[in-house]
């Protein structure tokens, strides 16, 4: 437990009670979406950046800090400070970004 | 239950929409110009999309005792054509004058731009000479936090007083910022990119309900017009107290519009 403001009106077990099923069949989605990838026919390229980052951030989630949300975002932004001229020939935004990180390519 | 949804784009929405938005307690809509999908290939274009936001849509809303509001602007998306852009801002000025207009808007960043930046700071110097509230965009995803504080910054060169912008679409990584410096902020009830109703509750529980208000931005995308009212539910059946409720939904929004004259709502 973090010592963060108890700003949130419900006790930890009425947000458990609230929340858990929800957030069950999210991080059952995610671990079948991982699934899914491993199934996956072989691409051109292994180790995609944004596979990489949703790797990266889930590690976040149980590194036992608080703000994760934050951290997450954080995580997938964009944090260069170049203004490009121009937008032409950008694709539209992809949800994180491409950096050098051990395994990716 | 009464609402306001102060962002949402109803060119892109049903008749029905309107009817189950009333239906949900909905008094009052704003509406920023945006991208349509597509370029549009002319000034003219938008000339036309800016008679339909003054003209057409406030009868529409009208039928279902809805009052609708609009915003005028070339959106970021298609402002990275500085040329292009200055000729349908040559636009605004005439437009003004009609009575829904609250201000300027949603200008902002799409790609993070030095051609966007030019726009967005042309158009706030736009906003600033009509004595103009603003709404901004801050970009999608990857892209916002960056993005977010260019826009900050242009404005913060600007004499506007930083209370008579709203600065929407924030999140975890951007509010407590935006909030910082003055700026009002707006959370984005959509789905996969944006907030959800329960992220957009726990903001209001870390950063309080000071500057801040929730909205649809339903458009032409998966949205959902509704996404106000459930976001009041859920902010209920958290436990919250329905006068908090009632300030983010309905209160807050009515304190920052009411600074242009011509937003009238019976609060």
């Amino acid at each position: 437990m973090t010592d963060l403001p108890k700003t949130c009106p419900q006790n930890r077990e009425q947000v458990i009670n609230m929340y858990f099923l929800e957030h069950r069949a999210k991080l059952l989605d995610i671990a079948a979406f991982l699934d899914r990838i491993d199934r996956a026919q072989p691409g051109a390229v292994d180790g995609d950046f944004r596979e990489v980052a949703i790797r990266e951030a889930i590690g976040t989630l149980i590194d036992g800090h608080p703000h994760r949300a934050q951290r997450v975002l954080e995580l997938l932004s964009d944090s260069t400070s170049e203004i490009p001229q121009s937008a032409h020939g950008m694709k539209g935004a992809a949800g994180a970004v491409k950096r050098q990180v051990a395994g990716a390519k | 239950m009464r609402y306001i949804d102060p962002h949402i784009h109803m060119v892109s929405r049903t008749t029905d929409d309107y009817q189950r938005m009333a239906q949900s307690g909905c008094i009052a809509v704003t509406e920023p110009a945006f991208w349509a999908g597509f370029d549009r290939s002319s000034a003219q274009g938008f000339a036309d999309y800016f008679r339909q936001l003054t003209e057409y849509e406030p009868r529409r809303a009208a039928l279902f005792g809805i009052k609708h509001f609009t915003w005028l602007c070339i959106n970021p998306k298609e402002a990275d054509d500085p040329g292009f852009a200055r000729e349908v801002v040559s636009l605004i000025p005439e437009f003004l004058k009609c009575d829904t207009v609250l201000g300027i808007g949603e200008i902002g960043l799409n790609k993070n731009t030095k051609n966007e930046l030019i726009i967005l700071e042309e158009q706030i110097a736009l906003a600033e000479t009509h004595n103009q509230l603003v709404l901004v965009h801050t970009p999608h995803l990857e892209d916002k936090r960056k993005g977010t504080r260019i826009i900050m910054d242009a404005l913060s060169a600007s004499h506007i007083d930083a209370g008579r912008i709203l600065i929407d679409h924030v999140e975890e990584h951007t509010v407590g910022e935006v909030l910082d410096r003055g700026f009002w902020a707006g959370m984005t009830l959509y789905p996969d990119t944006k907030m959800t109703p329960q992220r957009a509750t726990d903001v209001i529980e870390m950063y309080g309900s000071e500057r801040i208000w929730m909205n649809s931005a339903g458009d032409w995308g998966c949205s959902d017009p509704l996404a106000v009212p459930k976001a009041r539910v859920e902010m209920s059946r958290r436990g919250h107290a329905m006068s908090l409720i009632d300030k983010v939904t309905l209160n807050n929004p009515i304190a920052f519009l009411s600074q242009s004259p011509n937003f009238k709502v019976q609060a």
